[in-house]
């Protein structure tokens, strides 16, 4: 039955022997598919390997637009569209603009950005993740290896691997 | 990793597992509610229900329901609206502000934190809409939409408008700030559940797999909203001081306004915290998550807001004889000998000589003295708004028309509705959602503690 596994997982219970083990998966040629864990593993994304996520930039860029479309829409507003004399103050009485171009910047970013993170990472209520292992979101973390990707290495090579990398399980998951 | 002293106490206590974590936060959410539930929810929905008869009246009559007058104009309605807007600074200060500061502690009391922020600020956001008099035409008072009278739009001078922005932004970041946290514990609870239960929170749970780069993501983007969210908070009272300290009135307006106000809505956010968390911990079971260590921490930055705010009862009064104008200084000299002068004397009490008994390691580390300080103060920072706003206006520059605030059944009634409304609010959300962040506290279990149970 060997030809209907598509993933070997290998179960970790511990953070610290977990990126131990990624990095000696890596360096003896296995290409991993994804770590999947319960929580925020400090340096995981390290050990794997990737790069640094760009979000903060989007967040920036957000950012930036919504400052651009506060002081627009009030210089629009109280300048040119209906100007009035308020307070005795000037048509375009900088200082008074500062807290809603303030807000706007804040909501455009958080929002901007969130809106990114939920697209890049595939979140929408209507999703149905590929569960390899539900301990996955409980107590355990689990490192998928795709066969397909790892055709040079038998299987029971990569079992091996992983065993003495100080997984305590190795499991096979197929999906239809 | 995070090197983390070895002499330094867990933040968990009872050697919890992984497994354990799930388990405890998960348990209320998966068994039958307690009698005391049902009981505590029925109480809460009965005070909703009460109160929305004043708002029925009030919608129907007009404001003046309310014990306002020509002198008085703003009263209970304006001093609910800071108190509750004041209370739901805690939450966001929690989990922003303490997490940039890297403070671990925050994890077992940030979800609950938060999700009483949100309360708390949709009840302080009734105050100034039902105050409209006619709320369903508030979209072209309060937002930047062109009216039926030409395209005469709000006014960006005001700081009432500033406010309107303020809050709803306010509001929108800390929701989603919260939602996304909720996000890998949802699926935690799907991953246990069958049925029904799992598609309900497999929808919450927007198909989260705990994927390393769907994690690496997550870290980004709550470093960032926590960034973004420090400035925030601090603006959104700072907002609300503005409403006071721009105008002419003696009194109000102070330039010491915006951080005096920033510290209460910090002491006050804390108090309610505190009285929320010793009876969740108590009702759940949270003991080990939720510990005297963590009440001690929140005791402790109640003394710090306590004082400041202290400070500034103290240098208002200063300012208002050093700076030698008459109705300035009768303004602070009437609140304290005045006709409510038992008002200001309550506020000195609770908010100033209170918190200081937080000194005695005895009484800061005592569940049922902290229990009734944390309560002590929010009676004390309503107090402290009640006398800003009425006592600097009850007395104007005419004699002849001094007056007194006498609420009418109307205004208590709004104010109860508003308890209800948190009230149902937080126990709903206390036992449909997990209330303590287990993907936080699962992540600070091994770096807090030398070894970790397997």
């Amino acid at each position: 039955m060997e030809r209907d596994t598509h993933f070997v997982l290998g179960v970790y219970d511990d953070e610290d022997v977990l990126l131990n083990a990624v990095e000696e998966v890596r360096s003896s040629g296995v290409r991993i598919q994804e770590v999947y864990s319960p929580y925020p593993v400090h340096g995981l994304e390290d050990v794997l390997g990737y790069k640094r996520s760009r979000l903060p930039i989007a967040a920036f860029l957000f950012g930036i637009l919504g400052t651009t479309l506060a002081l627009l829409m009030q210089y629009y507003m109280m300048l040119f569209d209906w100007p009035m004399i308020i307070g005795g103050k000037d048509y375009a009485s900088f200082p008074a603009f500062i807290p809603v171009t303030f807000e706007l910047t804040v909501l455009l970013a958080a929002f901007g950005m969130v809106g990114v993170f939920m697209i890049s990472s595939n979140l929408k209520p209507w999703a149905q993740p590929r569960i390899f292992d539900v301990r996955s979101t409980d107590d355990k973390h689990i490192m998928a290896i795709d066969i397909a990707n790892n055709s040079a290495m038998d299987i029971a090579r990569i079992e091996d691997i992983l065993k003495s990398s100080g997984a305590i399980e190795v499991n096979k998951k197929s999906f239809e | 990793m995070q090197v983390t002293s070895s002499v330094r106490d867990p933040l968990i206590t009872g050697g919890k597992t992984y497994h354990d974590v799930t388990h405890d936060v998960c348990r209320q959410v998966e068994n039958k509610p307690s009698v005391a539930w049902y009981l505590a929810f029925l109480t809460a929905a009965g005070v909703l229900a009460l109160g929305s008869i004043a708002i029925v009246a009030t919608l129907w009559e007009g404001i003046g329901m309310w014990g306002l007058n020509k002198t008085v104009g703003w009263a209970w309605d304006i001093t609910n609206f800071v108190w509750w807007v004041g209370i739901g600074h805690a939450g966001t200060l929690i989990s922003a502000v303490l997490l940039l500061f890297r403070q671990k502690w925050r994890t077992s009391i940030n979800r609950a934190a938060e999700a009483m922020t949100i309360f708390a600020v949709i009840c302080a956001a009734m105050f100034p809409v039902i105050h409209m008099g006619r709320p369903w035409l508030g979209a072209y008072w309060a937002l930047p939409l062109p009216n039926t009278f030409g395209s005469l739009w709000v006014n960006f001078n005001s700081p009432l408008l500033w406010d309107v922005f303020a809050i709803s932004t306010y509001f929108s970041v800390s929701l989603v700030f919260w939602y996304i946290g909720l996000i890998p514990d949802f699926a935690t609870i799907r991953d246990r559940a069958t049925g029904l239960r799992k598609t309900i929170y497999g929808a919450l749970s927007f198909g989260w797999d705990g994927a390393a780069h769907t994690w690496m993501r997550y870290e980004s983007v709550s470093l960032i909203l926590a960034g973004l969210a420090t400035p925030l908070v601090l603006s959104v009272h700072t907002i609300v001081s503005f409403d006071f300290a721009t105008s002419v009135i003696p009194g109000w307006h102070t330039t010491i306004f915006p951080p005096y106000f920033v510290a209460g809505a910090i002491f006050s956010g804390f108090a309610m915290v505190l009285t929320l968390m010793i009876v969740t911990r108590k009702v759940f079971k949270l003991e080990d998550y939720i510990t005297i260590a963590h009440i001690e921490m929140m005791n402790i930055v109640i003394i710090v807001t306590g004082s400041i705010v202290g400070v500034a009862y103290i240098t208002e009064f200063f300012i208002a004889w050093y700076s030698g104008v008459e109705p300035e200084f009768y303004a602070f000299y009437n609140r304290a000998t005045g006709p409510y002068f038992w008002a200001y004397w309550t506020m000195m009490t609770c908010n100033v000589i209170s918190p200081q008994l937080f000194w005695i390691k005895k009484i800061r580390t005592s569940i049922v003295a902290t229990f009734i300080l944390s309560i002590v103060v929010n009676i004390g920072m309503w107090f402290e708004r009640f006398v800003i706003i009425v006592t600097s206006l009850h007395r104007d520059y005419l004699p002849s028309s001094w007056a007194m605030f006498y609420p009418t059944w109307a205004d208590v009634g709004v104010y109860l509705f508003t308890f209800g409304l948190f009230f149902s609010l937080f126990f709903l959300f206390a036992k449909f959602f997990p209330v303590i962040n287990m993907a936080e506290v699962k992540a600070v279990l091994k770096s807090s503690s030398e070894k970790v149970s397997k």
